[in-house]
């Protein structure tokens, strides 16, 4: 007899383990089947970043209802997930690049969008102090902040585990198969049967839905990021480039975490990756430039964690086109840890009430149809 | 803690925050103020305890310094140049200096 | 020499200038495979050698014959047309075999054909409580303060731990006319029994009469207490030990307590590179799984050494020329090369003894597995306890305990730790070492700062873009 379950939901990042906490607040019975550990990938090991800030038209309802979230995550999940708000500041080199900010900024306000706010040199040295003399200004967002990514993702686990959901780890889905009125989820572990299935596996989302004979194009990348040794604290807000490849910020505890988008070169059927340093080290020029007292810093690690994006920059969120009772919820590379929260909430939604009212149409899967 | 078995030959002079040594050509900067008497080589960045050479073989990093200016480098894998000053390092050290 | 002067690429790189390291570069090297040797130290020898051609210590009983053995492999290396260079810290080494080196603050990537990893041993964390007050070091530390630059304690010195090493520093402190207040030996007694079954073989090593003539040598001269718990005490550095025998309780002051529970596998950069890694019961410790060549799980990167297991140095010798030659045969299948059969017999005499010290010197469950307010991770000040309560709220291995207490994250990325937290993990959710695994170890294997990184070169593409 194969377990049975109201949902199972396929990965343990962030974004499953958010949509499982959801559905069992729903009062449903999850199960999350997540093949190494949660957090393990992507979402334990990411920037941490929490950001509104430059987000693509289509995401950014889910962004904000996420915000909302962040902010008071702590009643949430019953933990604090290290979050703290000090903005995020996304810097200009440049007066044409500050031009083309402005241009931004000025049509989010049309569109009824007011979280990014553009600065000039004077509030950019208020809320940076410590970036270079040749930035004119930039844009700042700033209900924009960082968590601590591992211990978020735990936190939403172990919220969803004492609602009720169930959490099998070490366990690989291998087949997906309609039995009925119900899903049969293969493992390498034995089956389960539920009426409904979350794809939130991350970079290996494209497999199960092509087990779904709906097959999407997913980009499998792995960005780099590099960490200091602890530092006096020098930086509050978030710093992110759009010229050069850049994200910067301190943490708490005095170190400094580097990233930025470089890429690594990513082995998603072994769990690794390879570091490009020559990649690193323009990450290196970038930061001595643009923050000269890092000069001396000490870079202590260097990793990737592997993650997917889609062709055209924004997620998979809603229902399958193939499949009736599955959902998708994938394609967040680099953008995904902030929308953890939120997209959970209206997957969650979607599943037990087939509709939301968030306009997600955008992210359709079918916008990959042939 | 320690004394030099043999002390002939300790002709580099460098300055340990501020105050003058003598070391032997090919010393390790660690090796040199351990013969110096040095008692505490940094401060921790997380509790400011104060820490030693443990290993003196590259492994510990509690042997680590500023030195001419670049702080974290490990005393004990680098030789003792002529003029050299080293300060030992309090908590957090400086970013840049 | 300057990174500058670097080729981009060798056939063959060989990191850590030991005897493996040593001796692998130097039959490559005449075998005409275009070598490289890095090595982090201001000069050759690795520890076992450390200052060799350049110590100060001119009395050649002080450090014994065996010591002295290192010149001729020294000189052997320096002959062979093999490129080495001192004060090289390679931090990267990529399954590609794509090394990352710094040479006095410049960076470089060099492209390797072949690699051999020999980088040896370190000494196995010795979690005691007060183990990280000034005036506490490793037995390794104060032998290679006698050996690199002829320094000997003053004042009150203790001598801890077991295991071979222990006796042979003591011997050496003691000719060159250092006070031992006494040595805690730490040798559980049922040690004996369990090693006794491996004394046929340790009796025809050559380990046996040396050992047996140090231990003479120093109890002559020195109290050997049995302890089976220590701890170092005072403000700011070491005032006393304080250590529990048989008959009670004792307390010494003391300026120096010299700590050692024989040694371990260096494995950060081998794991760093992906090398497979398993548990050794026997030397509890983890090493890199490898063949008769000393080739790992990934191609063309052997480890040779103590890297690959603890052996001792004139094994490690052995082990680098086998690993250099399985390089010759591939890269120069003409050359004329030693008989390999005889250095693989030589290995195996080499290695005969090591089941009995391993099983004698295997350091007590309570000296590996701390408790309480003990340090665990010195650089971010992690105690035992918090290991233990973490792993009993379902934190399984050593990386989830990484992202809950920061363990390992320090500048000395879990070398002084990785063993004891995983250790602590089984034993608290009763796993084993192997099943709980490692740190997931992560280039830079040695710290960098920023501006090293910058300065490796532009690529290609780079300069093309700046230009634009």
């Amino acid at each position: 007899m194969p377990r049975t379950a109201d949902v199972v939901v396929i990965g343990g990042g962030i974004h499953g383990c958010s949509t499982a906490l959801h559905l069992a607040l729903r009062g449903l019975k999850p199960v999350l089947i997540e093949k190494d550990y949660a957090g393990r990938h992507a979402s334990g090991v990411n920037a941490g970043g929490v950001r509104q800030l430059a987000r693509d038209h289509a995401e950014i309802p889910l962004s904000v209802s996420s915000m909302e979230i962040w902010e008071r995550i702590e009643d949430l999940v019953g933990d604090d997930c290290g979050f703290e708000s000090h903005g995020t500041v996304l810097v200009a080199e440049s007066d044409e690049e500050l031009a083309g900010f402005r241009a931004r900024v000025d049509d989010l306000r049309l569109k009824g969008f007011t979280h990014e706010e553009l600065i000039g040199r004077a509030e950019l040295r208020r809320l940076v102090p410590a970036v270079s003399e040749h930035c004119p200004g930039g844009v700042v967002s700033r209900r924009d902040g960082a968590a601590d990514p591992f211990r978020a993702t735990q936190a939403f686990r172990r919220r969803a585990v004492e609602q009720g959901a169930e959490m099998i780890e070490g366990v690989t889905v291998t087949g997906l198969a309609r039995n009925g009125n119900v899903w049969r989820v293969e493992t390498s572990d034995g089956s389960i049967e539920a009426p409904k299935v979350v794809n939130a596996a991350g970079a290996w989302a494209d497999r199960i839905a092509a087990m779904l004979g709906e097959p999407v194009p997913l980009t499998v990348v792995a960005p780099m990021l590099m960490v200091t040794s602890r530092l006096p604290a020098f930086i509050q807000p978030v710093v992110i480039l759009r010229g050069r490849k850049l994200s910067f910020k301190q943490l708490g505890n005095g170190t400094v975490v580097i990233g930025g988008g470089h890429l690594a070169t990513p082995y998603r059927d072994r769990n690794e990756t390879v570091l490009d340093w020559e990649k690193l080290a323009i990450s290196a020029r970038t930061v001595w430039e643009l923050f000269p007292v890092m000069r001396q810093a000490t870079i202590v690690r260097a990793w990737a964690g592997i993650e997917a994006y889609m062709a055209d920059g924004i997620p998979v969120v809603g229902p399958s086109a193939t499949s009736e009772g599955v959902f998708h919820q994938f394609g967040f590379s680099t953008h995904g840890f902030q929308l953890g929260p939120g997209t959970g909430a209206v997957v969650a939604e979607l599943v037990a009430t087939e509709s939301t009212n968030v306009p997600i149409a955008d992210l359709a899967i079918t916008r990959f149809k042939a | 803690m320690f004394k030099r078995l043999d002390d002939t030959g300790a002709t580099v002079s460098l300055k340990v925050d501020g105050k003058p040594i003598r070391a032997r050509a090919g010393d390790t900067v660690a090796g040199a103020m351990l013969a110096a008497g040095v008692e505490h080589f940094r401060t921790t960045p997380v509790t400011e305890s104060p820490r030693a050479p443990y290993c003196l073989m590259g492994v510990c990093f509690d042997c680590l310094v500023a030195i001419d200016g670049v702080g974290s480098r490990q005393a004990c894998l680098i030789e003792v140049r002529e003029g050299m000053a080293v300060e030992t390092q309090l908590g957090k050290r400086e970013a840049g200096r | 020499m300057n990174a500058s002067d670097l080729a981009s690429s060798y056939e063959l790189v060989v990191i850590g200038g030991g005897p493996a390291g040593l001796a692998a570069a130097a039959l490559a090297a005449k075998a005409g495979v275009q070598t490289v040797l890095f090595d982090e130290n201001p000069g050759v020898g690795g520890q076992i050698y450390r200052g060799i051609g350049t110590t100060p210590v001119r009395n050649r009983a002080i450090l014994g014959e065996d010591y002295w053995a290192g010149a001729a492999l020294a000189s052997e290396a320096r002959a062979s047309g093999a490129t080495i260079v001192n004060g090289a810290t390679v931090w990267s080494l990529d399954p590609n075999r794509l090394v990352g080196v710094s040479i006095s603050g410049q960076a470089r990537m060099i492209q390797a054909q072949r690699v051999i990893v020999a980088t040896g041993s370190m000494e196995r964390p010795f979690p005691i409580p007060g183990w990280t007050l000034p005036g506490v070091m490793t037995a390794g530390a104060a032998q290679t303060a006698l050996k690199a630059q002829g320094l000997v304690p003053t004042g009150r010195t203790i001598i801890a731990g077991c295991g071979p090493l222990l006796w042979l520093l003591a011997a050496q402190l003691l000719r060159a006319g250092a006070g031992i207040e006494a040595i805690l030996d730490t040798t559980p007694r049922i040690n004996w029994l369990k090693a006794a079954m491996h004394l046929p073989d340790f009796a025809l090593s050559p380990y046996w009469s040396k050992g047996l003539a140090l231990l003479r040598e120093v109890k002559a001269k020195v109290p050997v207490i049995a302890a089976h718990r220590i701890v170092a005490h005072g403000k700011d550095k070491l005032a006393e030990v304080v250590f529990a025998t048989g008959t009670g309780e004792r307390r010494m002051t003391a300026d120096l307590l010299l700590l050692h529970h024989g040694v371990v596998p260096n494995v950060n950069l081998a794991m760093a590179a992906g090398v497979a890694h398993r548990w050794n019961g026997r030397q509890l410790c983890f090493e890199p799984a490898v063949d008769a060549d000393f080739g790992t799980s990934v191609h063309g990167i052997a480890v040779a050494g103590d890297g690959a297991g603890i052996a001792g140095g004139t094994a490690a010798a052995e082990r680098g020329r086998i690993a250099a030659l399985a390089v010759i045969q591939t890269l120069k299948p003409g050359a004329t090369v030693p008989n390999m059969q005889m250095m693989r017999q030589t290995l195996a005499r080499e290695e005969m003894g090591r089941a009995f010290l391993d099983a004698l010197y295997q350091p007590a469950p309570s000296f590996r597995r701390p408790v309480g307010d003990t340090i665990a991770c010195r650089c971010e000040e992690v105690t035992a306890k918090q290991v233990r309560d973490t792993a009993d709220l379902g934190c399984e291995g050593p990386n989830q305990m990484k992202a809950f207490l920061r363990c390992g994250m320090g500048p000395c990325q879990g070398r002084l730790c990785g063993l004891t937290i995983t250790e602590l993990i089984a034993e608290q959710r009763r796993s084993t070492p192997q099943e709980v695994g490692y740190y997931r170890l992560r280039p830079p294997v040695k710290p960098i700062t920023l501006a090293e990184l910058a300065s490796l070169p532009k690529t290609e593409a780079e300069r093309k873009a700046v230009e634009r």
